[in-house]
């Protein structure tokens, strides 16, 4: 009776099918040392790129017409070629940068931050022309919402590296961006919600060892529950007030009629005044509806999207573990031909086997890697999302 | 519920110590509110010195009818009804509240339950003064405070529902309403000779619709104002922070405090003006009777019938007009007088407070920029 040897290749002990994970968060130095200088740097908290979008400029005409707006950057890095520089972008660019970033990043386990959404109805109503209060807000929301997304992208230290996002703020002339339809943010957010739901439905559930991402990750979900709750009520606030201002508009419109109709001189005069100053009180609610709408509301449903996009790397985490598992049982179901081909007794097959074998090892590891990278940039992104989540003056 | 302190929209009521009345207790039940009316006199009429009755709404609906009714205070401004208790917002928002108390936080419950409380409050002290108003006016008046009617109101301690409206009256009042119409169409057209009833009457006309589109329109801007200090009150459940909580109750204080002196104000004397138009409507009617009359009495004397008759009917019916046109004149000329001296108090006062809120919305931002 022949003995049969299986044979092991030379890594070896980490590749052992077991059905339990155990994953031991790896100290920093033993991965990179790219990380523990990513730490250091949260911890000085230098800005060393500020980023500004402005002067939104129609371009063209009719339906081909487009927003172009300036990006400026000012910096002291020596990476970019001068200390400050500006060029001009349009929207699909910046939805081109964001496509190139998330191919590359997301598989590490990076927040890439999210670029404002599509619309078709806003981007319309400026194509037309029409120079109406509503489509000045909607280029104002969007140029406010472009610069977010900019000073989140260099202020993230890996993205900031990346040659892709050099380019958008440096070159002159920047090769349109193309098929930019799924990625629109809410096209974005549904990308995520279908993958949330497969990955529900995924039969082989993770043995949750590390309890970190657990408790992260509900952290994650009932702090985006509460912030859109806090965006709705902010939103009925705006609206509140913009009805206030109507009203005390047209209240202050019928003092002055009244005044006019009095005919006590000194309670005329004090009825006009009161008029006077309730138009006043108008102007006030005016800027404080506008700064309530800017600064807190719209903040606060990047912040939720930010956070949809947070879940993101949660399920890019448990796909890969998927990858992982299924890399797994490849390999068993290799080692198990192997195995046949050797009691056949076939020499070629069998260094085929062997080959096949070989490549397929090579997977797990890089998914493990992935994962603990994971953990990595996950807490070091959370750390800077918390700090900016701070409630703004009011 | 003690309703001592509240700011009235009169002045100089109440002043006069043969006849002090106010009401210095009232109790809520569901719907019904009943007053305790207390008087205080030295007027030989009454039978004692001091003395307290219940009374529910409809009572004084009861005496400001008969003394509209009343012949002899034609002539007269009759202070306008007191109108009925309406709780019908809160309670429709206490039981919006109750629906939703699922979705909030135990703290925003609280919250918001307080908020209404407080409107609940607000609604019950705005009756009650209204009320008493009513029989201030009365009281300081020199005709109506002697009326029988009224004495009856502040005195008799059994129910009054006995003498109050029946159907047949209620019909009545309905046919008042249609007649009154009429009286606008009559008061525009009637040339009137007297040059101080002429000014009188435009400026009355345009004024009253002056100040009831500035009372639409500031019981709009209050409701928008508290519709804020509701959102206040989410937005501060929902981010937990101190700084917020200060500016629910400025908000919402900034609201009640513009209902109740700015609102109040002039809803008030948009009723006045109105019961001013009353008497300017039974003026302009006593003149058209005796055109009717004069024209009667030339018939008469054509027909050479009923001519000492027709005589006298004319001539009752001049008196008539003259007596409204000289009560009228200075009534309306005390009118002048007290409602710009309300005015003059309430904006005062508004103003004021507003100061004060907003003298308390700084402190708390410049504390809060230092705990930052």
């Amino acid at each position: 009776d022949a003995d049969v040897e299986l044979t092991t290749t030379s890594t070896s002990s980490s590749v052992t099918p077991q059905p339990a994970v155990s994953m031991q968060p790896p100290s920093l130095e033993q991965l990179s040392p790219h990380w523990s200088q990513l730490e250091d740097d949260e911890a000085k908290d230098r800005f060393d790129v500020d980023v500004s979008v402005t002067n939104p400029e129609k371009v063209g005409d009719g339906m081909n017409a487009y927003m172009a707006y300036k990006v400026s950057t000012r910096t002291s890095l020596t990476m970019f070629r001068c200390k400050t520089f500006s060029v001009r972008r349009r929207f699909s660019d910046f939805l081109g940068l964001y496509e190139k970033l998330s191919v590359k990043q997301s598989l590490h386990g990076c927040i890439i931050p999210l670029p404002p959404e599509k619309s078709v109805v806003g981007m319309t109503k400026v194509k037309v022309g029409t120079d109406d209060p509503s489509s000045v807000e909607f280029v104002e929301r969007r140029r406010a919402a472009l610069e977010r997304y900019l000073q989140r992208i260099v202020s993230h230290p890996s993205l900031l590296q990346d040659p892709d996002v050099r380019e958008f703020l440096e070159r002159d002339d920047l090769p349109r961006a193309v098929n930019t339809q799924t990625l629109s943010g809410a096209g974005f957010l549904k990308m995520i919600n279908k993958a949330s739901d497969a990955v529900n439905k995924m039969t082989l559930k993770m043995n949750e060892s590390d309890t970190w991402f657990d408790d992260k990750f509900q952290e994650v979900e009932s702090e985006e529950q509460q912030l859109r709750k806090l965006h709705a009520v902010v939103d009925s606030l705006v609206t509140h007030r913009k009805e206030l201002c109507g009203n005390t508009a047209v209240f202050a419109k019928s003092m002055a009629m009244l005044g006019n109709s009095e005919d006590n001189t000194a309670l005329s005069r004090a009825l006009s005044q009161l008029a006077e100053v309730e138009d006043k009180m108008e102007q006030l609610h005016q800027e404080q509806a506008a700064s309530d709408f800017f600064i807190f509301a719209e903040l606060l449903a990047d912040y939720v999207r930010l956070l949809g996009a947070v879940r993101g790397c949660f399920d890019q985490r448990m796909r890969a573990w998927q990858r992982w598992q299924e890399a797994q049982s490849t390999l068993q179901k290799k080692r198990e031909a192997e195995a046949k081909l050797l009691w056949a007794n076939k020499p070629e097959k069998l260094q085929q086997a062997k080959e096949e074998i070989t490549e397929v090892i090579k997977l797990p590891k890089m998914v493990v890697n992935v994962v603990k990278l994971v953990k990595i940039i996950m807490k070091s992104g959370e750390k800077r999302l918390k700090v900016t989540i701070k409630c703004p003056h009011m | 519920i003690n309703v001592n302190k509240f700011r009235s929209v009169s002045v100089d009521l109440n002043n006069d110590a043969s006849l002090l009345i106010d009401i210095p207790d009232a109790l809520c039940e569901r719907d019904k509110v009943k007053f305790t009316v207390h008087t205080k006199t030295t007027l030989s009429a009454f039978q004692k010195p001091e003395f307290s009755v219940p009374r529910q709404h409809e009572d004084f609906i009861w005496l400001h009818d008969t003394l509209v009714e009343t012949e002899d205070y034609a002539g007269l401004i009759i202070p306008p009804a007191p109108p009925k208790p309406d709780f019908e917002s809160p309670r429709e928002k206490m039981h919006k509240l109750g629906e939703g108390e699922a979705t909030m936080t135990k703290e925003e419950y609280t919250k918001m339950k307080q908020e209404l409380e407080a409107e609940y409050l607000a609604v019950f002290k705005k009756t009650v003064q209204v009320h008493e108003v009513f029989l201030q006016r009365l009281s300081s008046h020199p005709n109506l405070s002697k009326d029988r009617n009224f004495q009856i109101f502040l005195e008799y301690d059994q129910d009054l529902s006995v003498r109050r409206k029946n159907v047949k009256e209620m019909f009545g009042g309905f046919f008042k309403i249609v007649a009154k119409s009429a009286d606008e169409v009559l008061i525009s057209g009637t040339k009137e000779v007297d040059e101080f009833f002429e000014q009188e009457k435009t400026f009355l006309l345009d004024y009253y619709s002056k100040i009831k589109d500035s009372t639409i329109k500031a019981e709009k801007m209050t409701r928008s104002h508290k519709n804020i200090a509701d959102d206040y009150i989410h937005i501060s459940a929902t981010l937990n922070s101190l700084s917020v909580d200060d500016s629910t109750k400025v908000e919402g204080r900034v609201a009640s405090d513009q209902e109740l002196k700015l609102t109040e104000l002039l809803r008030y004397y948009m009723r006045d003006i109105q019961a001013a138009k009353d008497l300017l409507y039974r003026r302009a009617r006593a003149l058209a009777d005796y055109e009717n009359s004069n024209k009667a009495l030339d018939k008469a004397r054509l027909k050479s019938k009923d001519i000492p008759q027709a005589e006298e009917h004319q001539q009752q019916c001049l008196q008539k007009f003259d007596k409204l046109s000289d009560s009228g004149k200075k009534e309306l000329t005390i009118f002048k007088g007290r409602r710009v001296v309300a005015f003059r108090k309430n904006l005062v006062e508004m103003a004021e407070l507003e100061i004060k809120h907003a003298k308390v919305r700084n402190i708390s931002k410049t504390s809060e920029g230092q705990v930052e």
